[in-house]
């Protein structure tokens, strides 16, 4: 079994499925002789051939829409569009068609695309190659949102999502796609989707997260530990329809739960799983739920970037906070 | 020399044009441009600069004109650089180099033709050779009447809206040709992307009057329609069909099956992103697909003179590297048979195609629309005169292939059909309010579930 890193476990599912399943399409920007900006389709066009792993013109719009097309043909198109800040012309054809064709044809066509894209800040990138707006999608009704934080759910979460019958939104946190590394069988198989993974046991504080922040959590509540406190970690995986179960069970047994994402607070997804507490889990809260989040600015370019990020410190502080609430 | 007299209205650079161009006219032997002086030779240059000084004032001189705003030098000047290629070699930045180079000097190094396709006049006369299918007087029988149900249901449509009893409905009253001859000219097989204007094209594949109303009558189920399966819904949002169109053509190249993706779209459509980045990909794969425009003219208030400046919406194509063919929209045959073209060299792996269809919105935009608060009604009169049903009943009638008691059949029969699906659409049975949650996934996420329930027991409470 070898350790791989993020970007290298994406690569090894996205071959396995276009090697099991002649209806897999690769296509994007720069997804076939260069193998990809991040190399996460290195080697794919060498081997599954210039058709099926398609370099395309310079247009978003038009990558996700041919997705559309393709799937609703039958094909299981996976498109790669080359950061996040670049998904936006996409959000028409997100929107208005692969979210509801299933529905507005009553189940006569379908829509089972991925739409992969590299998310979030801190890799020291231009402007507009930050972006961490998951949010936005996961306001799409149809439409499933998945974000992995580690190579084994990358690959997991990814051979899911190419085999889910509907269209997916697949966010990969850039600022680990190396720096994780991590154990990855490459048998096909496939992790749950819409399944929130509880990465820490605790009883004190629920710690949830997803991405390249889970990351930061983790060390957190490592920090935490050494003051006492045991805190719960969850990866949420899928954001869209996420784990509304786990999230619940875990405040039921804490009593607290801080929210880390990276993207802008105001909207934000840490928003929604508030919400989600406060509707359904008052009752087993001890503290304020609070949100450890990116600021509500422009994400800042590379030399005030970490400022913005949050931080092991800015997490393990309002753990500490909630706890020392009641 | 009479044409330089100095009589000709002095002091008014508009004179002075014609009195120059007569000049130009007037020389004998004439001299076409570019007639060559060379005057690069270092020995020479001084030489044709006095020659070219002394052949302007000359010309001012003789012309007898001098505009108030100097614009006769700027006129000469003009006037003598296009007919004589000057070559001088002049002293520039310490080097010599070529200058005086007109832009009509430099090689050309592409040309592009836009061809338009039409057979019958609007008053039905023949204008050329009709394509081989007319010479099937059944063929052309069934496109009339494609065309005659189609405006028999858009007629009742829209009173079923005014009478409350349809959504908002958008007809295709002076246009059923475009739908018409390219649904004719495809095959079952072959996948449909229609525009919320397509009725006509659904109808044609076998989707029923009642499926149509139904959708347009606020039920999704009218999409599940049994029309071809494999057809898209009507795409509402402008040309954002026109990518899928592309899609699904990919997926015939990719399978090697010989069928072909037909997206409509109108003429606002042309000016998206959507539909160039879908022909430009199309192009570069020489996708089987075909692009169809129906230029109403219209889109809502917006004309067609506002919407681009190109003399056609044909030639977008030639940047996508295919070929645009602007075809009278209001001739079915030539719709027909532009579509049949196209659709088959489609299919024999021969690339895209683009067709432009000229044609005219007679009606409003939709029945949420009121044309006359942007259109004089004169104008829409006018173009009654080249309506494409009149038309094809004009060259059947002179082909004695059609009269009175043939049209009085048709009505009828139309107008029986229109009834009895209308009777069938308001007969549909309502949904019940939960199943707005089917169909949102292949498998409802148990996240989901409580929203249902919610309003499963509401509807029910």
């Amino acid at each position: 079994m070898a350790e791989v890193t993020l970007i290298e476990a994406i690569n090894l599912a996205l071959a396995r499925a276009l090697s099991d399943d002649p209806n897999v399409v690769v296509l994007g920007e720069d997804v076939g002789v260069n193998g990809g900006v991040f190399r996460a389709t290195v080697g794919l066009q060498q081997r599954f051939g210039a058709q099926r792993v398609v370099d395309t013109p310079l247009a978003e719009l038009l990558i996700s829409g041919l997705c559309v097309g393709m799937a609703a043909q039958g094909l299981k198109p996976v498109g790669e569009i080359q950061f996040m800040g670049f998904i936006y012309p996409c959000i028409d054809q997100l929107v208005n068609h692969a979210s509801r064709l299933r529905n507005r044809t009553q189940g006569r066509l379908s829509c089972p695309m991925v739409l992969r894209t590299p998310h979030g800040g801190g890799i020291r990138a231009p402007e507009h190659h930050s972006e961490s707006t998951e949010a936005m999608l996961t306001h799409i009704p149809g439409l499933r949102v998945v974000m992995p934080s580690s190579p084994e759910r990358a690959y997991g979460l990814l051979l899911a999502a190419i085999r889910d019958p509907d269209p997916v939104i697949f966010l990969e946190p850039t600022r680990i796609y190396r720096a994780a590394k991590g154990e990855v069988h490459d048998d096909g198989e496939a992790l749950p989707l819409d399944v929130a993974f509880v990465l820490r046991e605790g009883r004190d504080v629920t710690l949830i997260s997803w991405g390249a922040t889970v990351k930061e959590t983790l060390t957190a509540a490592d920090e935490l530990a050494g003051d006492g406190i045991r805190a719960e970690v969850i990866d949420l995986a899928t954001l869209k329809p996420y784990d509304e179960d786990t999230i619940l069970a875990s405040v039921q047994k804490t009593g607290r739960c801080i929210i880390v994402h990276e993207a802008a607070r105001t909207s934000g997804f840490g928003a929604e799983i508030a919400a989600l507490i406060a509707e359904r889990g008052m009752t087993s809260l001890l503290a304020p739920v609070v949100r450890v989040t990116g600021y509500d600015t422009i994400i800042p370019l590379p030399r005030l970037e970490q400022h913005y990020m949050p931080s092991v410190n800015r997490i393990a502080a309002a753990a500490r906070s909630v706890c020392q609430f009641s | 020399m009479s044409a330089l007299s100095p009589k000709a209205d002095i002091g008014r650079a508009r004179s002075i044009t014609s009195s120059a161009a007569r000049l130009k006219r007037s020389l004998n032997p004439p001299i076409e441009p570019p007639f060559l002086l060379d005057f690069s030779g270092r020995q020479n240059r001084e030489l044709g600069a006095r020659i070219f000084l002394a052949l302007l004032l000359t010309l001012m001189q003789l012309s007898g004109t001098c505009a108030e705003d100097g614009s006769d030098t700027v006129y000469l000047a003009d006037f003598i650089t296009s007919t004589f290629e000057f070559r001088f070699s002049v002293h520039a930045a310490g080097r010599m180099s070529e200058q005086a180079t007109t832009d009509e000097e430099l090689p050309v190094i592409a040309c592009f033709e836009v061809r338009r396709r039409n057979y019958l006049a609007p008053d039905g006369t023949v204008l050329r050779r009709l394509p081989h299918f007319a010479s099937d007087t059944n063929a052309l029988l069934s496109l009339y009447r494609g065309m005659v149900l189609t405006r028999a249901f858009d007629i009742k449509a829209v009173s079923l809206q005014r009478t409350g009893r349809l959504g908002t409905y958008a007809v295709s009253l002076g246009q059923e040709a475009v739908s018409i001859g390219v649904a004719s000219a495809m095959r079952e097989e072959d996948v449909l992307l229609p525009s919320y204007r397509d009725n006509a094209a659904l109808l044609w594949r076998g989707v029923t009057m009642e499926e149509i109303l139904l959708y347009w009558g606020g039920d999704e189920r009218g999409n599940r329609w049994s029309g071809p399966a494999h057809d898209f819904p009507f795409c509402i949002p402008v040309g954002s069909h026109a990518p899928h169109a592309t899609g699904v053509a990919y997926a015939f190249m990719l399978r090697k099956q010989p069928r072909v993706a037909v997206c409509l779209f109108g003429d606002g459509a042309t000016s998206k992103g959507d539909v160039w980045e879908a022909m430009n990909f199309a192009g570069v794969h020489k996708l089987p697909v075909v692009f169809v425009a129906n230029n109403n003219q219209w889109a809502i208030s917006v004309p067609l003179k506002l919407q681009t400046a190109s003399e056609t919406l044909a030639q977008k194509a030639i940047a996508s590297g295919f070929t645009g063919e602007q075809v009278d929209g209001n001739d079915v045959i030539a719709m027909h048979a532009a579509a049949e073209e196209a659709i088959a060299k489609a299919r024999a792996g021969k690339g895209p195609r683009f067709i432009e269809a000229t044609t005219y919105r007679l009606g409003d935009h939709t029945t949420a629309d009121d044309a006359a608060r942007y259109r004089p009604p004169e104008e829409v009169q006018a173009r009654w005169k080249e309506e494409p049903i009149a038309r094809l009943r004009s060259y059947l009638v002179s082909q004695n292939a059609w009269g009175k008691v043939e049209e009085e059949r048709l009505a009828a029969e139309c107008q029986q059909l229109v009834e009895a699906a209308i009777e069938r659409y308001l007969a549909t049975s309502p949904r019940s309010p939960e199943t707005m949650f089917e169909h949102l996934y292949a498998q409802l996420p148990a996240a989901y579930a409580a929203q249902r329930r919610e309003v499963k027991e509401g509807s029910h409470g």
